[in-house]
């Protein structure tokens, strides 16, 4: 057990002569959601993949709740990839066989209420739903686990404002007190009022990591405002 | 409950404002209960830690008290609601009159067209 969930120290990624990520630490405590903000490029995905162990870091350590990297921390992450991770081929009831055989975590009744709400078949096949209904079928999948750790990757990115309203919702409403949120988003204006942290992070390294309504108060400006002014390009 | 944000200024701020707005306009009726802070939160759609913050200062201000089991209430104190309802009367007024002062009215004037204010014409 560790007071943090999330416990990134010194993490380093070298892609050939790229740095993607420069020494980079970050500790989430539960019950926060952080926003990890950041042009494209700017190393977001590769941090989630390395905390998920999908990637190995070059320098320095990673620790979910105390432990590294593993089979044990799968059972404590959910993760949302930001491409399309699901067969198309599977329809939603399936979709839901799969994810209670895999995770012990998984709500399958939370999901089966929230894609009724939806008002989705979950007789069809995924590949016949619109974009914006298989982002929502994909994290309803990723926020009906009870992980301790949410790892969003660009949750709300190619959908409409509706379903980002709908996908939003579903995270504040989903995820427990003893959990934390990690979102990377580059769509700040649409998140910045669930944040409770923001973390910038500029060519692999990260430029502030700040309580979301304190740096509203010191720069008298939006999340989105602030963002806008410090990637200027 | 209707919510609108800027993003210019603390989330939370904004929520003690709002909350404290319906108190005294009678949106919220004293003795009435709040529902969860989660259920606030979905329904403003903000961070539950940031509508726990923006109680927790109602409840220092007195405007929300907490009972152990059963949950949040708008206090029913009326000393209280009324003398915040009149302070924020003389904000309003003020805002109102340094706005016409620099339009050129006394305050005199300011007073009689209040007092014989018919509506403007598109309104006729």
């Amino acid at each position: 057990m560790s007071e943090y969930i999330l416990d990134c120290g010194g993490v380093t990624k070298r892609f050939g002569y790229v740095t993607a990520l420069n020494n980079v630490s970050l500790r989430l405590t539960p019950g926060k959601i952080a926003g990890l903000l950041g042009p494209n490029g700017s190393g977001k995905t590769t941090l989630i993949k390395i905390i998920n162990k999908l990637l190995v870091p070059d320098e320095g350590a990673v620790y979910i709740n105390g432990l590294r990297p593993g089979t044990e921390t799968k059972k404590l992450i959910s993760y949302l990839p930001d491409c399309e991770s699901v067969n198309g081929n599977m329809s939603v009831d399936e979709l839901i066989g799969l994810f209670s055989d895999f995770y012990a975590d998984f709500r399958a009744d939370t999901s089966r209420a929230m894609i009724d709400n939806l008002g989705i078949d979950p007789k069809v096949k995924l590949k016949t739903l619109s974009k914006g209904n298989r982002e929502k079928v994909r994290l309803i999948m990723a926020m009906s686990r009870r992980a301790k750790l949410y790892l969003l990757d660009e949750p709300i990115g190619g959908v409409d404002p509706a379903a980002r309203d709908y996908i939003i919702n579903s995270i504040i409403t989903n995820y427990s007190p003893d959990a934390a949120v990690l979102i990377s988003t580059h769509l700040i204006a649409d998140v910045e009022k669930i944040l409770d942290e923001v973390i910038f992070i500029r060519e692999g390294s990260v430029l502030l990591h700040e309580n979301a309504d304190a740096l509203r108060e010191r720069e008298g400006k939006s999340v989105d405002a602030v963002f806008r002014e410090v990637f200027r390009c | 409950m209707q919510w609108s944000f800027s993003g210019d200024r603390p989330i939370y701020a904004q929520i003690v404002e709002q909350i404290t707005r319906d108190i005294v306009s009678g949106g919220l009726i004293p003795g009435e209960r709040l529902p969860s802070v989660r259920d606030m939160a979905r329904e403003a759609g903000v961070n539950p830690n940031t509508m726990q913050r923006a109680l927790a200062e109602l409840e220092r201000e007195g405007l929300v008290y907490s009972q152990r089991t059963s949950g949040r209430f708008i206090t029913e104190n009326k000393d209280l609601t009324a003398s915040l309802k009149e302070r924020t009367a003389r904000e309003k007024t003020g805002k109102f009159l340094n706005e016409m002062l620099s339009l050129g009215y006394t305050a005199e004037q300011t007073a009689e067209l209040i007092l014989n204010y018919e509506g403007t014409e598109e309104n006729e």
